[in-house]
């Protein structure tokens, strides 16, 4: 249980008070168990009670606690102290996002693309649960997984150049998770999404830098959805020109 | 001070919360829905469930196996007419999430897959992988966008319940984004608010688990009901209380103490199956109080393992194989790994109990009813009484569902034939006085207390006297420093002065509500002088179901300690007995 | 006021590594579109029938500055092929039973591929 030194600089911001953000400096002796998350907690319970920031679970699956750790976005929960053992480390709220109050972001402009994606299944009929479940191969279940796992944490958002310089782009978590209801087997969906997708502001913003995969803390790697998006998207474009739209 | 009419108000947006919102969108979309969350839905601790989720779908299996187990598992503290109106149901919910899209995990011909979990004696544990909660909310949260009837109201933090002619009507919160107060005037109104697990200082719960809208029914006069039954599951991650999931063991993990022993089989829980074999409701698959209770045993016995973060034993997944543990329990590898340093693949991992899950909560009957009209109360922030003395792991999941859906049928049928007129100057009336007290709470000066400190005594206190073992002396102890924390309370100060989200205030009012609920668990436990499931008193060491086959209820009484009193248990076809948990002898 | 933080549009790219080699892959698309402005002025030349014309177009490929635009054009091809080769297991995964097929396989077919198509180019060329 030796002690690990950081000195934490985190940007403050209260809009009443502040003109503009400014970094605030605290030295905190953590246990070598810590992450970073507990050391925020610390200076919170025992330093300065006014810092504002978001978390809940402490095991990177809420995906409350996406900050900028040395210029990364990161959960805050998942990244140990000691990678940044006796280091300057600088917190930032996730990038791209205007700050509500110090580590806090508004997070509504992703809320409204994800709900805009329809992230559910759409089938044109309803089997009765008396039927039982729909049958879905290890196979086919595979095909989609590694897609459901987005804990929306935004730290792809952070991440991605496009979304920093074009607002309007839909960004990577609410594209993949619209990927993952296309390649359900159980989803007819593809079709209705596609009008969505298929606008410049869907697939086609994303320039493939990686960098949303790069930063993901749950290997969803959505740039591979989007990749994979623009495929199906430009299919389903061929396919209504030859009036066969419909899956 | 905005108001917003609607016709259900919903607190919460986890599990319980979401699937009450979609019961009553899809089946009256004509009524508005209100959806009151502190945190955006998906951040909800739902999200963190693992192991899965309990319904009879196979034919090896049966509605009374469930029922059996479920009410042996709760040593018959248990409402019989719950439990059996719950495994009938359960099926049912579980299907209709995977019609909405939930991964479960398959088995090879497409249908789902099953696993065994502790104190059940069939497989019937649906997961999808060990990240069952988190594809249960994500499938529930994505398909409530589906309602235009559901109105969001995310991160707003609830304050109190609005009551006016003896029925409740709606509910006050702050918008936490600008510290403005809504006033909520609903027809019915559904707490789903979850647990209060951070009562204690080793929890798996996350920091939202504060026991709010427990403690706002409470406050408002609703009874809470067998707080004093507290689960601890026995493998938590050292130093975070992590929880690595009960399907750890059912795909086969074993507990070893300091000597390699597999120590459980000297707890009645034995013979000890082979490795890599476990048998259902035997050893490592047996309930999880007897389980915590083994290790504090091997703790007095001086077998379990000193480390800097407390007394541990081991959970030993080696003999699963590297593809077996990717396969089923990956983020059991990537929790162990990231947060312990330990990769079960290749070692043991250390672990202790830690606390999980309250039995407890707001007293609610088979309609998910409190005993005041209009106010509902699903998930673990209620007591339906479908989990007794001790929860079975992978019922509670399948509760937030099957009673999430009773509640909206319930509330929906209380909303359409109540005409009454909403009492509108009462309601503000009480709605000012939240708001004064709100503003007291910022303004006071000259405290001297603080909200960390406090909190940290509360929940040492709460570890000492209310643990895993109790008895007369810890517990009148924990009574006192709770009523003396409580009185406390009045002198702590807020430094942080914002409207805009002020962390310092949700924090503070968190710390009232565990407070007040933390006096509920202790008292509750200090006047049952038996031991049942979860609640193991040194001084009374036998169950007693002469006196003690009753829930305790606890009333609000001010600053005074609650009043206890008791309600009678219902039982139908089982009657009480004992719990077997060595399978393998026979 | 939420409070939103200025991003610049003209030197984004410099902020993060990442971003500067993404950059640094897009432009190499400006020395492929030059060489294909070169071709469409070679098969100009050829089309014109006009031969001093194409005389001219030969001579001025093999001048040192065409020589040094050229090299650099065939390093910025192999980098652009590999940098995309390495990606393409993301967009184009092949799933066979469960199991999805390891992307090294799918960037290696592309590189057989590569070296198939340039041996096919380089016998109607002439070379063998
Ligand atoms: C680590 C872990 C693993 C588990 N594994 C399993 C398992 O495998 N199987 C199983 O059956 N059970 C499991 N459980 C138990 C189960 O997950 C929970 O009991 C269940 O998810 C609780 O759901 P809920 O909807 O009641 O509450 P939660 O999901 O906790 O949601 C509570 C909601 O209430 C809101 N809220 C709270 N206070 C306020 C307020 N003041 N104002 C506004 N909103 C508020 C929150 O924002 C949140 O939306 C596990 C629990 C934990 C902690």
């Amino acid at each position: 249980m030796s002690a690990v030194q950081l000195e934490l600089e985190i940007l403050r911001y209260d809009p009443e008070k502040d003109q503009e953000p400014h970094f605030q400096t605290y030295q905190v002796a953590c246990q070598e168990e810590w992450m970073v998350l507990d050391a925020i907690n610390h200076v919170k319970d025992e330093v300065d009670t006014t810092l504002s920031y978001r978390w809940s679970c402490h095991m990177a699956v809420c995906g409350s606690c996406g900050m900028m750790i040395d210029g990364q976005p990161k959960l805050a929960c998942k990244v140990s102290v000691k990678d940044y053992a006796n280091k300057k480390v600088r917190i930032e709220p996730l990038a791209n996002f205007p700050i509500e109050r110090d580590l806090v972001v508004v997070q509504d402009d992703f809320m409204e693309k994800l709900k805009r994606v329809k992230p559910y299944i759409i089938r044109k009929e309803e089997q009765p649960i008396e039927a039982g479940e729909y049958k879905q191969s290890p196979a086919e279940l595979k095909k989609f997984k590694q897609f459901t796992l987005c804990i929306n944490c935004l730290c792809c958002y952070a991440a991605c150049p496009e979304y920093a310089l074009t607002p309007e782009f839909m960004g990577p978590a609410a594209l993949a998770l619209a990927h993952r209801y296309n390649t359900d087997s159980r989803d007819q969906g593809l079709a209705e999404r596609h009008k969505e997708l298929s606008k410049p502001e869907g697939v086609w913003d994303c320039s493939f830098t990686d960098t949303c995969s790069i930063a993901c803390p749950k290997h969803v790697d959505p740039a591979s959805a989007l990749q994979q998006l623009k495929i199906a998207t430009t299919v389903q474009w061929y396919k209504e020109l030859i009036g066969m739209g419909d899956k | 001070m905005e108001l917003i009419k609607t016709d259900i108000a919903i607190v919460g947006a986890g599990g319980a919360g979401l699937r009450t919102a979609i019961a009553v969108a899809e089946s009256n979309p004509d009524l508005k829905v209100a959806l009151i969350s502190k945190v955006y839905p998906m951040r909800s601790h739902t999200c963190a469930a693992e192991g899965g989720a309990a319904g009879v779908i196979k034919s090896d299996d049966s509605l009374d196996l469930h029922f059996n187990d479920t009410v042996g598992g709760g040593d018959w503290l248990t409402d019989q007419d719950v439990v059996e109106y719950f495994v009938n149901e359960a099926p049912k919910e579980l299907l209709q999430l995977e019609h909405w899209g939930c991964p479960w995990s398959r088995e090879p011909n497409g249908s789902v897959g099953v696993r065994p979990f502790g104190g059940m004696k069939i497989k019937r544990t649906w997961f999808a992988a060990d990240k069952s909660g988190f594809h249960i909310l994500h499938t529930l949260f994505q398909t409530s966008l589906k309602y235009p009837s559901i109105e969001r109201f995310d991160e707003f933090f609830s304050i109190d319940l609005l009551m006016a002619d003896g029925r409740c009507q709606g509910v006050v919160a702050m918008e936490m984004k600008s510290g403005r107060l809504f006033r909520f005037q609903a027809k019915a109104v559904v707490l789903c608010s979850g647990g209060a697990g951070r009562m204690f200082p080793f929890s798996t719960n996350g920091a939202i688990k504060t026991g709010d809208g427990t403690a706002m029914a409470y406050r408002a006069g609703v009874p809470t009901k067998d707080m004093e039954f507290v689960q601890y599951h026995p493998t938590g991650l050292l130093a975070t209380g992590i929880l690595l999931t009960e399907g750890c063991r059912g795909e086969g993990g074993v507990l070893r103490n300091k000597d390699g022993y597999r120590y459980l089989q000297d707890y009645g829980m034995g013979p000890e199956t082979p490795l890599g074999e476990p048998v259902l409701k035997t050893m490592e698959l047996g309930p999880r109080d007897r389980l915590s209770q083994a290790f504090w045993h091997e703790q007095q016995k001086g077998n379990t393992i000193p480390t800097s973060w407390g007394d541990s034993t081991h959970l030993d997944m080696t003999h699963l194989g590297e593809k077996h543990i990717d396969e089923r329990l990956p983020l059991v590898r990537e929790l162990s790994i990231t947060y312990a340093g330990v990769d079960p693949v290749k070692e043991p991992v250390p672990i202790r109990p830690v606390v999980h899950y309250m039995m407890g909560g707001i007293h609610t009957n088979i309609d998910a009813e409190t005993p005041v009209p209009g106010l509902f109360a699903v998930g673990e922030c209620a007591c339906a009484s479908l989990n007794g003395a001790n929860r079975l792991g992978s019922n509670s999941l399948t509760e937030l569902l099957v009673f999430g859906k009773r509640a909206a049928t319930n509330a929906v049928e209380f909303a359409r034939n109540r005409n009454a007129e909403a009492n509108e100057s009462e309601l503000q009336e009480q709605a000012d006085k939240a708001q004064t007290k709100i503003r007291e709470l910022v303004q006071r000066s000259g405290g001297t207390e603080s909200i960390a400190g406090l909190r940290a005594e509360m929940t040492k206190s709460l570890e000492e006297g209310a643990g895993i073992y109790r008895t007369e002396e810890t517990l009148q102890k924990t009574c006192n420093t709770i009523a003396d924390l409580r009185k406390r309370y009045a002198g702590i100060e807020l430094h942080d002065k914002s409207n805009v989200f002020n962390t310092d205030l949700f924090q503070a009012l968190e710390l009232g509500n565990m407070l007040a609920l933390a006096q509920t668990v202790a008292e509750g436990a200090l006047a049952r002088k038996e031991s049942r499931g979860s609640h193991q008193r040194l001084d009374y060491e036998a169950r007693d179901d002469e006196q003690y086959l009753k829930h305790t209820l606890a009333y609000y009484q001010g600053d005074e300690a609650p009043r206890i009193d008791y309600h009678d248990v219902v039982i139908t076809k089982s009657k009480p007995g004992v719990r077997d948990y060595s399978g393998g002898a026979k | 006021m939420a409070y939103v933080r200025p991003v610049s549009k003209t030197t984004w790219y410099l902020k993060d590594r990442n971003y500067t080699i993404h950059m640094i892959n897009e432009l190499t698309s400006v020395f492929i579109g030059l060489y294909a402005l070169l071709l469409l002025w070679g098969i100009g030349a050829v089309a014109s029938g006009d031969k001093a014309y194409y005389q001219f177009f030969l001579e001025c490929l093999t001048s040192p500055g065409m020589l040094v635009l050229l090299w650099v054009t065939t390093i910025v091809i192999f980098y652009h092929a590999i940098a995309w080769f390495k990606v393409t297991p993301k967009a184009m995964p092949i799933q066979k039973g469960e199991a999805f097929v390891p992307g090294g396989v799918i960037a290696g077919a592309h590189y057989v591929i590569w070296v198939l198509f340039s041996l096919v180019v380089l016998y109607f060329a002439g070379v063998f």
